[in-house]
């Protein structure tokens, strides 16, 4: 099997100093992939790297692009990068506000991604945003409303409906389920594995939430300063860990 | 149809106070540049260092500093405002030409070489040896959903113009059809979405026109063009296609049924009548015999 | 089905002065097809630590698991994964899910990721649950509020939605009446009847002599003192 993206060696500095060094992996469809790692382990560093946000120091980011050959991202020119970023790619930010258009609708939000690649029939448009609120249960009469009336947990499902219209094949978050209610989290987290598994998504999620990569990702990747310490599988890692950091990492959350 | 060379000898004598058309030489030169490289790349917009006119921004600096790097002095000037020849923008800026560059002016559409315009295209047909010059108050059509300018440029340079429908979208979810009135965003030749400074949407299709037609921002400091015959075609939904509208009613001066119209309100009372926007084209029609309902009513009363 | 060969294992606590702890050693297992192997042993003996290295969840020191012909060992974690989905089943003691997810959709849910229709899994889980005494009610709220015994029958009814060929029971009767811990022995016996390898852990040694086949002590795996 051919993985989808596959990170060779991909360094980035600030300076002297190391924002993420040497980093390599494959990730295969359909995986989830889990970075987890203390504010300053690298960790969006590295996401922004792959997904093109960044242009690394180093190293190699090769997709598998529709056509069936592995592609640098790296090196590819800026127009292809950023079709994929609104084809092929899903980018969920933390804060809703940074991946959504606070003036425009909710439908025009999710509506946005159709008419980048082509759609030009106002009623189709409108019944795939209709359909994908739906999906990330958010009421269809809100579909006119503007972001800035919703709740945080509902501006984060439509950022992610807004992410998914065009069926990406490789979705990025970054701390999707920060700063929101424990009880919002857990909305927010079934409704995303319900997606990965019908979709058949591949995702590279960064957290600090060791709950959170138990939950969603099949595999983890522990960051500490600027370099991956531990991989593997994610209960393996959390439950064996080898390394220092990884033992201490997960000895110290607080057990409820 | 651009004269390159300095003032002619001829105006030196009473121009003494003022380079020819007010500004000097080198800055003519440059922002005929970037009309040509304007007109070289249809609906891209052309950085130019804009210079302080004796006029606020608002009031036309763009459109005047393209016309003096424009006119020669065999030129015939008209200057119109949302259609008017005779309001106080369009006086004032025909006289300035008058007094900086001493070129005949006209009121006639036909009978200018170059016409300076806010709001309007001219109802009568423009002709291939005409130019047209917009004021323009904003020419970024991306502006209003995009505010960064670094990334608006790259999805022009990247042809990303996906927001520009979700604009319009917007319009549909919330009137029920696309409201955008004036400014409404065209494609160019199939490159540049452009904005085609604030003329109400029935002009829209004017645009495929034998003239040259020049855009200047003064605050902005753009300048953008079409070349005659530029394919200019305005952006819709398959669902929902482009209308060039106006207001349902014939001229109540002229009776022209064709025409933009003004509406303008007669009285306290709330009686109101339709005149054509363009006033060089009613007057025109109105000397030829065309009547409207207004001037019959007024016959009536006069007997 | 499954064969153990060479097994070591050490736990290494960095954090606590580098302390290293052997934990097993030269473990040698096999289990066929249809055979139920208990594991026995003192608490601390290396039952359930034996248990997860063949599920991946712990890493084996040095030696092969195979599982179906994959050296979990050795393999790449998504490997691992298709093992886990298609091949190797394991109820452990608790149960982890995502809060909010109704209990139906919990016991389906390995068939989902197979790619079983919805209605279909929902179809089995039903037929489990049922099965396992669980109330219909509860059926569409999250086990999460649930009691232990509860939520160890969620977790069994889980643990077989799949007719998986290999199965991994960690005390899958402990907390149960007499009535639940006969269906849950039966569903044993049904899953041996089709073919299914297990290992088990049972405290309960009725239990463990009704299904298993063969008992191991894993304290002879237990390194020596040095």
């Amino acid at each position: 099997m051919t993985p989808l993206l596959k990170v060779q060696n991909v360094s980035k500095y600030y300076g002297s100093r190391i924002g993420c060094a040497g980093v390599g992996f494959d990730l295969y469809p359909r995986e989830v992939l889990g970075i987890v790692g203390e504010s300053g382990s690298g960790k969006s560093t590295l996401l922004n790297c792959l997904a093109g946000h960044l242009e690394p120091d180093g190293g190699e980011v090769l997709f598998h692009t529709r056509t069936g050959d592995m592609k640098d991202t790296v090196t590819m020119s800026e127009p292809e990068r950023r079709m994929l970023g609104r084809t092929d790619w899903a980018f969920v930010h933390q804060h809703a506000r940074d991946g959504l258009r606070m003036n425009v609708s909710a439908g025009g939000n999710v509506g946005e991604r159709l008419m980048a690649v082509g759609a030009r029939h106002y009623g189709d448009i409108r019944d795939a945003a209709v359909d994908w609120l739906g999906r990330v249960e958010i009421d269809e009469t809100r579909v006119d409303d503007r972001p800035g009336q919703f709740s945080g947990g509902m501006q984060q499902r439509l950022q992610i409906a807004r992410n998914l219209a065009t069926g990406p094949r490789l979705v990025f978050m970054d701390e999707p389920t920060g700063g929101l209610d424990v009880s919002v989290q857990a909305r927010l987290l079934d409704l995303l594995r319900g997606l990965v598994r019908q979709m058949g998504l591949s995702a590279i999620i960064v957290t600090h939430d060791l709950a959170v990569v138990r939950l969603l990702a099949d595999r983890l990747m522990v960051m500490k300063d600027g370099h991956v310490v531990e991989t593997g599988l994610t209960d393996q890692v959390l439950d064996d860990p080898q390394h220092a950091y990884t033992q201490l990492l997960v000895s110290s959350v607080l057990q409820v | 149809m651009l004269d390159l060379s300095a003032k002619s000898p001829e105006n030196a004598a009473e121009m003494s106070e003022y380079n020819f058309a007010y500004l000097d030489e080198q800055t003519k030169r440059m922002i005929r540049r970037a009309i040509l490289k304007g007109l070289a790349i249809p609906g891209y917009q052309v950085p130019f260092a804009s210079r302080e006119m004796p006029m606020p921004y608002g009031w036309g600096t763009g459109g005047v500093q393209v016309s003096a790097a424009t006119l020669t002095p065999e030129d015939t000037l008209k200057v119109i405002d949302q259609g008017a020849d005779d309001t106080t923008n369009a006086v004032s800026i025909r006289k300035f030409f008058e007094k900086t560059a001493g070129v005949a002016t006209t009121e006639e559409t036909s009978d200018a070489s170059l016409i300076q315009t806010r709001h309007r295209i001219p109802e009568t047909e423009l002709s291939e040896d005409q130019i047209l010059v917009y004021q323009v108050p904003i020419p970024e059509p991306l502006r209003f959903l995009e505010p960064s300018e670094v990334e608006t440029r790259k999805m022009h340079s990247l042809e990303e113009y996906g927001l520009m429908h979700v604009k319009l979208y917007e319009d549909i979810a919330k009137h029920g059809a696309i409201a955008t009135a004036y400014a409404y965003p065209v494609k160019v030749e199939g490159r540049y979405v452009m904005d085609p400074s604030p003329i109400p949407k029935f002009d829209n299709p004017k645009m495929e026109m034998a003239a040259i037609q020049l855009f200047g921002a003064g605050r902005e400091q753009r300048i953008y063009a079409l070349p005659p015959y530029t394919k200019v075609v305005s952006l819709d939904f398959d669902d929902y296609p482009f209308e060039a509208s106006k207001a349902d009613h014939a001229c109540d001066m002229c009776g022209a049924e064709e025409s933009y119209l003004d509406e303008v309100i007669m009285d306290d009372a709330g009686n109101r009548m339709f005149v054509c926007s363009d006033t060089d084209y009613c007057a025109g029609r109105r000397a030829a015999g065309h009547v409207g309902a207004q001037a019959v009513a007024d016959r009536e009363i006069g007997q | 089905m499954i064969k153990i060969e060479d097994l070591s294992k050490t736990f290494t606590l960095h954090n606590q002065a580098g302390v290293v702890i052997p934990v097993m050693k030269d473990a040698e297992l096999q289990v066929v097809r249809g055979e139920c192997v208990g594991l026995i042993g003192a608490s601390g003996a290396g039952k359930s630590t034996l248990m997860r290295m063949v599920y991946g969840n712990y890493l084996a020191g040095s030696g092969r698991i195979y599982v179906d012909g994959l050296d979990v060992v050795q393999a790449e974690p998504r490997e691992i994964l298709a093992l886990r989905r298609e091949t190797l089943g394991y109820v452990s003691q608790f149960l982890r899910v995502v809060p909010r997810v109704a209990t139906l959709d919990v016991v389906a849910e390995p068939l989902l990721v197979l790619g079983i229709e919805l209605e279909e899994a929902r179809e089995t889980a039903r037929g489990l649950l049922t099965r396992l005494r669980i109330p219909e009610r509860l059926w569409a709220l999250s086990p999460t509020s649930f009691s232990g015994g509860e939520q160890q029958r969620v977790n069994i009814a889980r643990g077989f939605a799949h007719d998986y060929p290999a199965l991994l029971l960690d005390e899958p009767t402990a907390s149960l009446d007499a009535a639940n811990r006969d269906t849950v022995l039966c569903l044993i016996e049904e899953a041996k009847a089709r073919g299914a390898a297990i290992i088990g852990i049972f405290h309960d040694e009725a239990a463990r002599n009704r299904v298993c086949d063969r008992q191991v002590d894993v304290s002879v795996f237990t390194p020596r003192a040095a």
